[in-house]
């Protein structure tokens, strides 16, 4: 148990994908969502099209300038005319298919990154419980929301930009080289150092932009502390060590947001640089080229127009890879989590279905350790028959909650089986699994909504007379009538609302509905005063009778009230009967029972 | 929702002035850069129709380029280039650090909020949304802040390439006149059409956000009922509305952005024409009509830095606006300037409290749910008093309300005769600690989480530890008092984060030390040690301790039972058993429970024996039945 948190951050941590180089991360993120690439060569004909518009006015403005304005005999109206028109109608061309262009985009990424959405949050219910815990929740949040956000910034301006710019760098190279071969090699030749600078600045960028995504993970976890946490900073009075803790977290971030920029920004302006000197360069080999009557003046204006009209994508390209750098390390993180196995995972299809009934429960020398930690269970060997009613006591750390996760398969076993009605734990379906055994933690989760949707959730299908035909069973029907609006009672964020032992009684009212055969409570009473608690296991035990059910719990009175009683005590079943046998006996379970029995005593 | 654009630009222009009054320096560098940078710009077609006719019109006339001319044209434009760039890089540094600045100052603004705000505001507040105020939305608001120099740097450049348009001709002029305020004209419908397609989509991505959070709190909840498939569909219904509402974006976009490229090639296009019509009348040469035709090619990449501006105020107004009503949210709670008196045990009494939580009816309406309707109480200094009742009856919020975490509706809670509404800031929870129900834990190291940063030494950290019963487990941990517990102490059990909140209650030595069911998660025998323990070390202090177990109860010179909000009866527990029907209900329940299952047991082996018990069983006291169970 101590070295859990350790242990598991090295063995069981969720992957961050860090090792996947930008080519493989973009290759699973386009498999991972297919609609972005559905229909994508439409989309870059399309672009291709666009851009020959583009392309079609530095070209007329040339021939204008040439035929047109410098013709023979004076400007030749026509000729411009005609020209204009000529471009008119490449323009028109380029918005209608650049309008396509934007909307198939919109389209394919939007609905791609939904997709990515949907299976990283459904990934994520899916991972074992202790990969789950390794992570904060604020940042498997962000793996379904800024993540995915980062990455639809740049499919869809960088996306469609990049595309326009390969098809415009290159249809510039083709009309610089019928112009003039020489300076298109020029050109060409200018831009080689800045492909090597980006390369170089590609590495440097993407990293800091890790880091930066680093440090929101960590910023956010220090806000949550503010907001999740103001009940226990308000009674403390550490709303200034709490400020200082946030302080230094959003510090951390903008540092490393701008050391980012910064770099991002040298990247950038390598680009422009060069383009500009380019534009030099050019200026003074067109002359050589020009005096020596190998070009005219026109040809060279003209050069000038395609020379911008090649720098500017490559300048934007260089600006898209450090917004891609960006996108994908959200998108490494994405499909980190979506490619972290599910240790405990659904066999499906090819797994067993349990036939509905009571449930007989085996383990057969069933170890638990936790990864890399020392053994918490050693060679459990346990029967449970049916229909009975079992109570597993034990102190704080002995491993009595270990024995129901592993029951409930929220944890495989690292050795031996656990089998329900004989079966293999592992090969049943989670569909038959979750529907007939039913866990109830200590802390019940509520959302946000009604009393009914609460108790509901376990079975969405029921009927609101079922639920209170559930209430009655459990004999809470006079709690809900002291609510203000029964049922329709909003138990608030979190069921923040209703008072902790409320809460339990949702949870365990949730679980009652939805009729598993075997239930399994974990200490799930332990906040409901003793009355109330004393009336729900006399409920439970006269409804208990078709099903089979174990408590683990600290209050003895469960274990007065079960058929057999399993003792734990440092990860071994110690004692086993019924709770007077077990008295009698004089071991673990009646020091237990004694200090028990104490607290109890009157007077 | 749908905001009046004329609104949104002047809201939007409201939002960028108060960025700059807070960045005005890094804001006022960024621009100057931009303003360099634009200027430049603008000069490069100035600087090559200069260079032409100083060089390369003289090299083409003469058939031979001289090294001087080449020179010339090399070092004029590599002059012009150079000081672009040292504008660019100033500009986009300078405009990146006063972005990611009023990040962080609005990100201090909106957490100092969530510190200083009451709990019942925190309460009606979803955690995931104040998640995204403190992060995506002050991002959002200040995300104009990247284009913001550009487009003022984009002005001066208009500004300078009209200026050289009239130099050369004034019909050029007018095209160029005619061309921009176009541009313009389409950015404001772009930015109008925008607006309400994008501050849905933002709605749309906070839900997204919150269902994330809410579900994924809930993991183990929607593990052990098998509901993965129905919280998938719950995502993908958001998931989806989010995705249309983006699609219509980026419709809205492709609308607008083709046509709003086209203006600036329309321009060029009408530039040739009129320039045409002038070289014939002989007005201007080819190669002026060639430098405007430049200029505009040059300018109309920039230009839509105005429209990225323009693209970006709905979002930053957005943003703004969900920010701004953290930093504009009242009913704070008002503090006094008094001190309470330290030394000596406290004594507290409460006059009528009465504590309703708001909430919100299935049509929508509010509507109240009374916690507490009328609570007087009077605890004497350094007893300790035992608060009992059913579950839901109010206990916890008392023990809120005598914390102040929350002020009552009416009624007033007074500590050593001061109202605690009239103590300063800070000044209960210096005398007094509450250890609640449900622990939270900090993301820090187990110290930590015991001193929260008060000096310390190990020794009373230790004792501390001992009192709360935890110095044996944390003696195990891998780093001991060094060890950090995670988030929300996800490393711990409930048991051992209860007793490190217990030893973080008891190292603090207070005068008041209220206890809300505060070993719930710990064995019997842990709990009795700790009881012990702390009544050992608690003698100088007031104890208010929420309790069920007879144990703790009976550690109380005085017991206060609770029952829908009211105080029902009060005194020792002798005297609330013989005439407290609720009260004694309630404590004997285990031991009744026990002494029936003990008879029906025994009754099955001594079938004579069972009458004589049952006969006087019920009259009986909880002690006798009791004693009967330990037999």
């Amino acid at each position: 148990m101590s070295m859990r948190s350790q242990v598991l951050v090295e063995h069981h941590g969720v992957a961050t994908g860090k090792n996947m180089t930008t080519w493989q991360t973009l290759r699973r993120g386009v498999e991972l969502s297919p609609e972005l690439r559905k229909g994508i060569w439409v989309t870059v004909a399309l672009a291709v099209l666009s851009t020959l518009g583009r392309v079609l006015v530095p070209f007329v403005v040339q021939r204008i300038t040439d035929e047109g304005i410098l013709a023979d005999g004076g400007p030749d109206m026509r000729v411009v005319a005609g020209y204009i028109g000529i471009a008119l109608a490449g323009v028109a061309v380029t918005a209608v298919s650049a309008y396509f262009v934007n909307v198939r985009l919109f389209r394919a990424s939007e609905s791609g990154l939904a997709t990515l959405r949907r299976k990283a949050f459904r990934h994520i219910h899916d991972l074992a419980m202790l990969t789950q815990n390794t992570e904060r929740r604020g940042s498997l949040v962000s793996r379904v929301t800024s993540d995915v956000d980062t990455i639809s910034m740049f499919v869809q301006f960088g996306g469609l930009m990049l595309m326009i710019n390969i098809a415009q760098v290159t249809l510039a190279t083709v009309l610089m080289v019928v112009y003039s071969p020489l300076l298109g090699l020029v050109v060409w030749l200018c831009f080689v150092p800045l492909f090597v600078i980006i390369r170089k600045f590609q590495g440097i960028v993407g990293r800091a932009y890790t880091r930066v995504r680093e440090r929101v993970g960590d910023m956010l976890g220090a806000i949550s502390e503010a907001v999740v946490g103001a009940q226990a900073i308000r009674a403390y009075g550490v709303e200034d060590r709490t400020a200082e803790r946030i302080d230094a977290a959003v510090e951390a971030h903008r540092k490393a947001a701008i050391g980012a920029q910064a770099r991002s920004v040298v990247a950038f302006t390598s680009g422009q640089l060069v383009s500009g000197l380019t534009t030099a360069v050019v200026l003074v080999v067109g002359t050589v080229l020009a005096a020596r009557g190998s070009l005219t003046l026109g040809e060279l204006l003209a050069f000038l127009f395609l020379v911008n009209l090649f720098t500017q994508p490559v300048q934007q390209a260089t600006e898209i890879l450090n917004e891609m750098q960006n996108a994908v390390a959200g998108w490494r993180r994405v499909i980190g989590i979506i490619d972290t196995p599910a240790d405990v995972s659904d066999p499906g299809e090819s797994g067993v279905t349990l036939p509905r009934g009571p449930i007989t429960v085996q383990f057969n020398e069933v170890g638990f350790a936790y990864p890399g930690g020392a053994p918490v269970l050693h060679d459990i060997d346990l029967t449970i028959a049916p229909r009975s009613r079992i109570a597993i006591v034990g102190e704080t750390g002995s491993g009595k909650s270990t024995l129901a996760k592993l029951l409930t398969r929220l944890m495989d076993s690292s050795s031996g089986q656990v089998l329900l009605d004989g079966v293999d734990l592992r090969t049943i379906r989670f569909s038959s699994l979750r529907s007939r055994v039913v866990l109830v933690p200590q802390e019940g989760f509520l959302f946000g909504g009604t009393l009914l949707d609460n108790i509901r959730f376990g079975r969405p299908q029921a009927s609101e007379h079922d639920v209170r035909l559930t209430l009655t069973e459990l004999g809470l029907d006079p709690w809900v009538s002291t609510l203000p609006l029964g049922l329709a009672t909003d138990v608030g964020q979190r069921g923040e609302s209703l008072s902790a032992g409320e809460r339990q009684l949702v949870a365990l009212a949730r679980a009652y509905l939805a009729d598993p055969d075997l239930l399994v409570l974990d200490e799930a009473t332990s906040a409901v005063d003793p009355s109330t608690e004393v009336r729900i296991q006399r409920a439970l035990d006269s409804l208990t009778r078709g099903r089979t059910s174990i408590a683990i719990a600290h209050r003895l009175s469960t274990a007065q009230a079960a058929d057999e009683v399993i003792v734990v005590d440092a990860g071994r079943i110690v004692e086993r009967g019924h709770h007077t046998e077990l008295v009698r006996l004089g071991g673990v379970y009646s020091r237990l029972h004694d200090s028990w029995v104490a607290q109890q005593q009157a007077i | 929702m749908n905001v009046p654009p004329t609104s949104t630009l002047r809201e939007g222009l409201a939002v960028i002035g108060r960025g700059i009054k807070d960045q005005p320096r890094w804001f006022a560098l960024a621009v100057l850069g931009s303003i360099v940078y634009g200027v430049m710009t603008s000069l490069t077609a100035a600087a090559i129709g200069f260079v032409v006719q100083r060089a390369i019109t003289p090299a083409i006339e003469a058939g031979h380029a001289s090294a001087q001319q080449l020179w010339f044209i090399g070092g004029v434009m590599a002059a012009v280039v150079l000081t672009t760039i040292i504008g660019v890089i100033g500009r986009r540094i300078a405009g990146g650090v006063a972005m990611y600045n009023l990040g962080a100052i609005y990100r201090r603004r909106v957490t100092r909020q969530y510190l200083r705000l009451p709990l019942s505001w925190h309460h009606k507040h979803p955690s995931g949304q104040l998640l995204s105020n403190a992060n995506a939305d002050v991002e959002a608001t200040w995300n104009i802040f990247a284009p913001l120099p550009m487009a003022l740097g984009v002005v001066v450049m208009l500004v300078f390439g009209i200026v050289q348009m009239v130099v050369v001709d004034p019909w050029l002029a007018v095209v160029g006149l005619t061309v921009f305020p176009m541009l313009f004209l389409a950015n404001v419908a772009f930015q109008r059409a925008m607006s309400p397609r994008v501050t849905r989509a933002q709605q749309l991505r906070a839900d997204v956000s919150e269902v994330a959070h809410e579900s994924f709190e809930a993991a183990l909840i929607v593990k052990s009922l098998g509901r993965e498939d129905h919280e998938a569909e719950r995502f993908r219904t958001v998931t989806d509305e989010l995705r249309d509402a983006n699609i219509e974006v980026g419709r809205t976009r492709g609308r607008f952005d083709p046509a709003i490229e086209a203006i600036p090639t329309v321009g060029t296009l009408a530039v040739l024409f009129v320039g045409t019509l002038r070289v014939s009348s002989g007005q201007i040469t080819a190669a002026q009509v060639v430098q405007i035709a430049y200029l505009f090619s040059i300018l109309a990449f920039p230009v839509r830095a105005l429209g990225w501006v323009l693209a970006e105020l709905p979002r930053a107004v957005v943003g703004w606006n969900r920010v701004s009503a953290v930093l504009d949210a009242s009913g704070s709670m008002t503090f006094g300037s008094r001190a309470l008196p330290s030394g000596s045990a406290s004594h507290v009494q409460t006059e009528g409290l009465a504590y309703a939580y708001e909430i919100t009816t299935e049509e929508g309406e509010d509507d109240v749910n009374p916690a507490l309707v009328d609570v007087t109480l009077d605890v004497a200094p350094g007893s300790t008093v035992a608060v009992v009742g059913p579950t839901g009856s109010g206990k916890s919020t008392l023990t809120n309300l005598v914390m102040r975490l929350v002020d009552p509706d009416s009624g007033a809670v007074v500590v050593d005769d001061i109202d605690l509404r009239d103590v300063r800031r800070g000044g209960v929870s210096d005398v007094a600690a509450l250890v609640a129900q449900q622990t939270f834990m900090f993301d820090d190291t187990v110290r930590g989480n015991i001193t929260l940063g008060a000096q310390h030494d190990d020794d009373s950290v230790w004792r501390a530890l001992h009192v709360a019963q935890g110095a044996g487990f944390v003696e195990h941990l891998p780093d001991a008092l060094d060890t950090r517990v995670g988030e929300r102490g996800a490393s711990l059990s409930g048991g051992q984060r209860q007793r490190i909140a217990l030893a973080r209650a008891v190292i603090r030595e207070p005068q008041l030390l209220i206890l809300d069911d505060a070993t719930s998660a710990v064995d019997p025998s842990v709990e009795q040690a700790i009881l012990g323990r702390l009544r050992e070390a608690s003698s100088g202090t007031t104890v208010l301790v929420v309790a069920y177990r007879m144990a703790t109860i009976l550690l109380a010179d005085e017991i206060v039972y609770l029952e829908g909000g009211r105080v029902v009866d009060h005194g020792s527990h002798e005297a609330l058993l013989g005439r407290c029907v609720g009260y004694e209900r309630l404590v004997t329940a285990y031991a009744r429970e026990a002494a029936e299952r003990e008879a029906i047991a025994a009754g099955e082996e001594h079938d004579a024996e069972l009458d004589d018990e049952l006969g006087d069983g019920p009259e009986r006291g909880a002690g006798a039945a009791a004693e009967e169970v330990s037999r």
